[in-house]
């Protein structure tokens, strides 16, 4: 009975296919890649070589000659600087022994302390690189886009949703437009940047020369050239948030916040003691989705000002590309390695700290 | 209908002062002008000459500038099949791994949601450790085809010897999450072994190298926006076809299929944009004969400094199609997307 068989075997059926593709595809080559970023590869006369290392790729981007590119140069530490550390540093530490005090487990208790010491540390390198004196490295570069921008993208997308969603003329033309930008290729959108920020044959030109800075370069200043990079990210994806917390906000029921109308609630008050907490499940998701996508930016910086001036926008991706192109590929690996910890990190992170409270689900 | 409902009768519920509905319209037309004038910018630029771009800005066409076809002629006329062949590459590789993606995803979304897996974590770890094998010596040189079929040979005989002993199992759950956290993986983490095995597999600078890793990118963000799709269906109709007899893909076919619409519609979208987009893969995966859209127009920066025009005419192209196809499913990307995200 071959079509009974085929029916019980339905269960397997629906899901092995994709179980099988991504093992093909996600297991498979990282534990290659654990691999490659324990070698130094070598061409030799007749074709190329690997050399097993240990864990010198490692080193070199944490100890070695690699340390400012990935880590950045860190200022001294100014009264600021220790200041703004200590703040951080107590509020994990109160973080840490509210766990002890909880103590769910041994386990639970491990994990927080494991992400306590991670999250101190990634915060301290950040306030010391981004100081006057410092200068950030890609590690900490590629987390100012990624947490900047979610920032920017999801109060704007906020703002525009609500207006939208409001008894307005043209409803359906302001949707069209504003999801635009998110159908564009980055390479595109980074091209079309790069001519619109050129300040002495782009359109704002005349403007620039006007307020006298047409002689000015942001692709020499880095923070110039930074903004320059995260506003095109912004420009893309402001519309994903929009247009995802309109459709939340179409679907909200209306009673609430009729009542709160009919108590007296200005139209502030109501958006943030009834209509903002509801969004609050769809919005643990979109800041979710973004964090994941976000880290893996490259297409801007590496179009719109190639990681310079110096490596002052190059993002972990950007990197590791980088090292690729120069056949540094245990380097390569290292870099990608560095960036599969952070996200990996921020994300469980975000998921078990955040995300499970305001959604309720995982 | 729930959301067209609430969208009406909340244009009762308040009404705006004419400040408020002023300052409502400057917001919204001035990030509509903000969307807008790069596009608009593509546009001019791709109907400029050199000697307009470089001498500074002019703006608009038979105003301040004669308009010239020059950029056009020269990327559909001279290049032609140049321009051709990446376009029928994208297109070919985009649809068909949206497809793809989409399939698989929609099946796996289903059957998560619908059946119970209990696979044994000792059983899991004994196939992730063939398979691990087969990569080593597949490394040292051993032909992947043997390889692969001495570790599947070794990882039965495992599973049949010791497999009974493991109790302790994954469940649906477990297995969502390991496939949604997929998509956490940073594409650059994966690219140089993907690389490596094409490679093996003489596969390089095809379009079925890219298909196929385009819809395993892609199919994490199936599997997640589908099986919350899905879960929002109810199960009634799929229980009282199951009692008339129809088969577990009958049932996937004619019933929840056509009810799942504007989920599919949103994901294919979305997963649609996210390989016509793809830039990093491609890089690695192709050079000449497989090139996609993305990889010319980053190709246009010569060196002789960047071409603009025929940049900008390449951009407008590339983005006409999708940008057709969201204003045509607009409706149903809100609704899809949302679903996913209020179930997370």
């Amino acid at each position: 009975m071959p079509a009974a068989w085929i029916d019980r075997q339905a269960k397997s059926l629906f899901l092995f296919p994709a179980v099988l593709l991504l093992v093909a595809f996600s297991i498979f080559p990282l534990l290659v890649s654990v691999y490659l970023s324990l070698v130094r590869f070598q061409l030799v006369p007749g074709g190329f070589k690997f050399t097993f290392v240990g864990l010198a790729n490692y080193r070199k981007l944490i100890l070695g000659i690699e340390r400012e590119h990935f880590l950045g140069l860190p200022a001294d530490p100014t009264p600021l600087i220790w200041a703004l550390g200590g703040i951080v540093a107590t509020v994990l530490l109160v973080f840490t022994l509210r766990g002890v005090a909880r103590a769910g487990s041994l386990g639970g208790l491990v994990s927080r302390a494991a992400f306590a010491l991670i999250a101190v540390t990634l915060a301290w390198l950040s306030i010391r690189t981004l100081a006057a004196n410092g200068r950030p490295g890609t590690l900490v570069t590629t987390m100012v886009y990624v947490f900047g921008g979610i920032t920017v993208q999801y109060w704007l997308g906020l703002l525009l949703a609500y207006l939208t969603s409001q008894h307005i003329l043209g409803r359906r033309f302001f949707r069209i437009v504003f999801l635009l930008p998110m159908m564009i290729t980055p390479v595109g959108i980074a091209y079309t940047f790069r001519i619109l920020a050129d300040l002495g044959k782009g359109p704002f030109a005349p403007l620039w020369r006007m307020l006298g800075l047409a002689e000015v370069s942001w692709a020499g200043d880095p923070w110039g050239a930074r903004i320059v990079v995260m506003i095109g990210d912004v420009w893309q994806w402001t519309p994903f948030m929009f247009i995802v917390m309109l459709a939340a906000l179409e679907a909200q029921p209306l009673e609430l916040l009729e009542a709160a109308m009919v108590d007296g609630a200005s139209r502030w008050q109501t958006f943030w003691r009834v209509t903002w907490p509801q969004l609050l499940p769809v919005t643990s998701t979109l800041i979710l989705i973004r964090m994941i996508e976000g880290f893996k930016i490259i297409d801007l910086p590496n179009v719109l000002t190639n990681g310079g001036p110096g490596t002052a926008t190059e993002s972990l991706t950007l990197h590791a590309f980088i090292a690729w192109r120069t056949l540094d590929i245990g380097g390569s690996a290292a870099v990608a390695y560095a960036l599969l910890f952070l996200v990996t990190f921020s994300a469980l992170s975000y998921i078990s700290l955040v995300h499970r409270r305001l959604a309720g689900v995982v | 209908m729930r959301m067209r409902r609430g969208g009406r009768s909340r244009r009762s519920a308040q009404a705006m002062t004419p400040a408020g509905a002023l300052l409502t319209y400057l917001v919204l037309g001035g990030w509509a002008l903000i969307v807008l004038f790069p596009l608009f910018w593509i546009l001019t630029t791709s109907f400029k000459l050199p000697v307009h771009v470089y001498d500074g800005p002019v703006f608009i066409p038979y105003v301040d500038f004669t308009p010239s076809g020059h950029a056009w002629r020269y990327i559909f006329v001279d290049l032609a099949n140049d321009t051709l062949r990446p376009y029928m590459n994208t297109v070919v590789v985009a649809l068909t791994s949206s497809v793809l993606a989409l399939a698989l995803g929609t099946a796996a979304g289903y059957g998560l949601l619908r059946f119970r897996y209990e696979p044994r974590l000792g059983v899991v770890g004994l196939f992730l450790s063939a398979m691990a094998l087969a990569a080593a010596v597949i490394s040292l040189g051993v032909p992947w085809q043997i390889a692969l079929v001495a570790a599947l040979a070794l990882f039965v005989l495992a599973r049949q010897s010791i497999g009974r002993r493991f109790v302790r199992a994954v469940g649906n759950d477990d297995i969502s999450f390991w496939m949604i956290s997929q998509r956490i993986l940073p594409p650059v983490a994966v690219v140089i072994p993907i690389y490596v095995m094409f490679q093996r597999f003489g596969l390089l600078d095809t379009r079925l190298a890219v298909i196929i890793t385009y819809t395993a990118i892609n199919l994490p963000i199936a599997v997640w926006l589908m099986r919350d799709y899905f879960r929002n269906i109810s199960v009634e109709l799929e229980e009282s076809a199951a009692i008339d007899g129809a088969s577990p893909y009958r049932i996937f076919r004619s019933i929840v299929l056509p009810l799942a619409t504007p989920g599919l519609a949103a994901t294919f979208l979305l997963v649609l944009v996210f390989s016509w987009n793809e830039y990093l893969l491609a890089l690695f995966l192709t050079s000449a004969n497989a090139q996609t859209l993305p990889l010319l127009i980053a190709a246009q920066n010569a060196t002789r400094g960047p071409q603009w025009w025929y940049m900008s005419v390449l951009i407008l192209i590339m983005i006409t199609p999708v940008i057709l196809m969201a204003i045509a499913l607009e409706r149903y990307i809100a609704k899809g997307l949302l679903v996913g995200a209020l179930k997370g």
